[in-house]
């Protein structure tokens, strides 16, 4: 099992994020995260896609979204040759006995302080997803009121760029 | 290139129509389409409507039309239950991978998403069983919209793709320039290197054996695909969807393979070291038990969808591309040989089929589709339905033209039969055939409507065993013989019924009265009913049953 992220540029128009998350769900694709959003062009989207599975579970998953003619390219990534990252809003309660312990570990991800109230403060993190996990769950020791995440965007180092690959 | 106009969307749709070479369009009017036929009334001289008795007719005739041509089919319907009616035809098309394009009117945009009268989601309803789906929601990208379908429809893989047309923007006025037809995507042969490999592959090779599908149709590969066999002496065997592309009694073809394929073609499948697999996709109805399918065998697999390569079996080498050119570019690498042993095993496995091939006298299954084979012309296209009798068509027609067969292969659609049968006669101009049995003839036998009011000649033959046999034999194999709703016991008098539509029809007892009915029913210029009752436990035999390897091939019932 491997974890693969892989983002796609789709043209942009009206339901393209139903017929890719449609064609996930009729063949099973088990999807662990997807953010999608519009890119350098007004006429493309870029869907992230991020999944476990097998070498061949992956290809055929590229397959069927090449399949799909809204799909202009794919681009599959590696953690190596890649930059990565995602965003966390998360909310804490505010406790005058764990205050300090909590934004001392916010401090140490260098996490960032959105909103303080009395009874609760926000917190937000941009870093890689296992820097954000690790910092969830050392936040579990407290308590957690609301996690929000966004799922990992991916750009390749240098200077090329999606809109380059060729279909297959 | 004519001159520029404007036009209403309606007026727009039909001559795009028109412009792209679609001379018939099988359709049910409504509503939201009201303006399309205002334009199809204009344009008569031009154009022909086909009016069926229900929107699915429309849709299987459309499908029937575009199978026996190699055309898109093109099929119209209102909206809302105009459109869900279709669906079956659709996803029936798609799963056989059928260029059609099914243009669909809505209720107009302002009202879209309100639940109003005759409202639905067409093109949500369609998304996974359409290669793309457009809503069109100005008129000034409808012409476009149309073109993209037609090119979609026919490309690559081909496909049914489905258009939406708002009521608002068939009546929204805008500029036409007629343009010429769209071509396909330009077809690619697969890579050299990956060619290379595949060759090599094939000169190691003592027992080769070719294995393909609809894709040979589709592609256009037959001569290319008989010559690599010769040249590398191989046998070869198809998918049901591949039936009709090489003449029955060409000296290599050992007929269908797989679940109930012929023995001969499915042992050779399973003892072949090479299998060279051409436009199939190794379909659950081929390879049974996945893990136990062919043991010995590598796999080479050419297809123009890259994501039917490894999917379901495992190929040593995937080849995506086109057929033909992928084909003509591996001919010259792989060498000329001889495998008499591999021939010779092949030979004694044809002596086994003609020995468990079903002998008996009378109004056997066999001597039935017999019988139909002497009155059939090369051209003759045959639809069928889905069940025992399609089975036994497959396993027993002769043919010895290409896309003369009409059948529902991935989504085995009952009813299916009578729409298509009236698409391929009209596509074809020639006098079609329907063999169809008594269950799936009571889906969708409204359609003798369509074919009487049009004089449509169809020789339609009722395999009539008073019981959903297919299923029957599952139960009487796997069920202990508990006959849960298989048994029909209806008391419908199919050659009443027929007179009752205005066609003609007789029944018949014995096989020289079959046969004197077939000529009857070829010498009448319209729809003719044959009524032949079967014995209801009747077996399509072999059976490969589900699941099983061809270790488990039933070739025998009974004792």
């Amino acid at each position: 099992m491997n974890r693969y992220t892989v983002a796609v540029l789709v043209r942009n128009q009206f339901g393209v994020l139903n017929r890719v998350t449609s064609m996930f769900r009729r063949r099973q694709f088990n999807i662990s995260a997807l953010t999608v959003s519009e890119t350098e062009s007004s006429d493309y989207s870029r869907i992230t896609v991020i999944f476990d599975g097998e070498e061949t579970y992956k290809q055929q998953l590229i397959n069927q979204l090449y399949k799909l003619p809204d799909v202009c390219s794919i681009k599959e990534f590696n953690a190596e040759d890649s930059v990565s990252c995602e965003l966390l809003l998360i909310k804490m309660q505010n406790d005058a006995s764990t205050r300090e312990e909590i934004r001392a570990a916010a401090e140490a991800f260098n996490a960032k302080t959105v909103d303080y109230a009395k009874e609760s403060i926000v917190f937000r993190l941009a870093d890689d997803s296992r820097r954000i996990d690790d910092f969830i769950n050392l936040m579990r020791d407290y308590t957690i009121l609301e996690i929000c995440r966004t799922g990992s965007v991916s750009l390749e180092k240098g200077s090329s760029t999606i809109r380059k690959v060729t279909n297959l | 290139m004519g001159e520029t106009k404007y036009l209403s969307g309606a007026d727009i749709l039909v001559r795009t129509l028109i412009e792209q070479g679609c001379d018939v369009v099988f359709g049910y009017p409504g509503g939201q389409i009201i303006h399309v036929y205002d334009s199809l009334y204009k344009y008569q001289n031009e154009i022909t409507h086909i009016l069926t008795a229900h929107e699915q007719g429309a849709a299987h005739a459309a499908d029937g039309y575009a199978r026996t041509t190699g055309r898109v089919g093109v099929v119209l319907s209102t909206s809302g239950p105009g459109a869900t009616n279709l669906v079956t035809g659709i996803a029936t098309a798609y799963l056989d991978s059928i260029p059609l394009v099914a243009i669909c009117g809505n209720v107009p945009t302002t009202q879209i998403g309100t639940d109003s009268f005759q409202e639905i989601d067409i093109t949500g309803v369609t998304l996974p069983i359409t290669k793309h789906n457009y809503f069109v929601g100005s008129v000034d990208q409808l012409a476009d919209t149309l073109r993209e379908a037609f090119a979609l429809a026919q490309s690559g893989r081909p496909g049914p793709v489905l258009v939406d047309v708002p009521k608002d923007v068939q009546v929204a006025m805008c500029e036409y320039t007629p343009q010429p037809p769209v071509e396909a995507e330009e077809k690619q042969a697969a890579k050299e290197m990956r060619i290379e490999e595949a060759a090599a592959c094939i000169n190691l090779a003592e027992r080769p054996y070719i294995y393909y599908g609809g894709g040979v149709l589709a592609g256009g590969a037959q001569e290319e695909m008989l010559a690599l066999a010769d040249k590398i002496d191989a046998v070869i065997g198809c998918s049901m969807m591949g039936l009709s592309a090489i003449p029955t009694d060409h000296p290599r073809f050992l007929g269908m393979q797989g679940m109930h394929g012929h023995y001969a073609s499915s042992m050779a499948m399973h003892n072949a070291d090479l299998i060279i697999s051409l436009g199939a996709r190794f379909n659950d109805r081929v390879t049974g038990n996945r893990a136990k399918f062919a043991p010995r065998a590598k796999i080479v697999h050419i297809d123009i969808d890259g994501s039917e390569l490894s999917k379901n079996i495992s190929a040593a080498h995937g080849l995506r591309g086109d057929i033909k050119l992928t084909l003509q570019k591996l001919l010259p690498m792989v060498d000329e040989v001889k495998h008499n042993d591999w021939q010779a095993k092949v030979s004694d496995l044809r002596h086994k089929e003609e020995e468990i091939t079903d002998s008996r006298q009378g109004v056997t299954p066999r001597n039935v589709i017999m019988t139909l084979n002497r009155h059939l012309h090369p051209n003759t296209p045959v639809a069928t339905d889905v069940g025992q009798h399609q089975m036994w068509s497959a396993q027993y027609l002769t043919w010895k033209t290409a896309r003369r067969f009409v059948s529902s292969g991935g989504l085995g659609t009952m009813g299916v039969g009578l729409g298509a049968a009236i698409g391929a006669a009209f596509g074809t101009g020639e006098h079609a055939v329907l063999v169809t049995g008594d269950g799936s003839f009571g889906m969708c036998l409204n359609e003798l409507a369509t074919a009487v009011k049009y004089r449509v000649p169809i020789v339609i033959l009722i395999m009539n065993n008073g019981v959903l046999g297919m299923v029957r034999q599952w139960q009487t194999l796997f069920f202990d013989k508990h006959y849960s709703n298989t048994v029909l016991e209806r008391k419908t008098d199919f050659v009443a019924l027929a007179y009752a539509f205005g066609a003609k029809g007789e029944r018949v007892a014995d096989l020289d009265a079959l046969d004197r009915a077939f000529a009857n029913a070829f010498a009448d210029d319209g729809p003719y009913v044959i009524d032949c009752a079967i014995e209801r436990d009747e077996f399509v035999l072999p059976m490969l049953p589900p699941g099983g390897s061809m270790d488990d091939i039933i070739v025998k019932v009974g004792d």
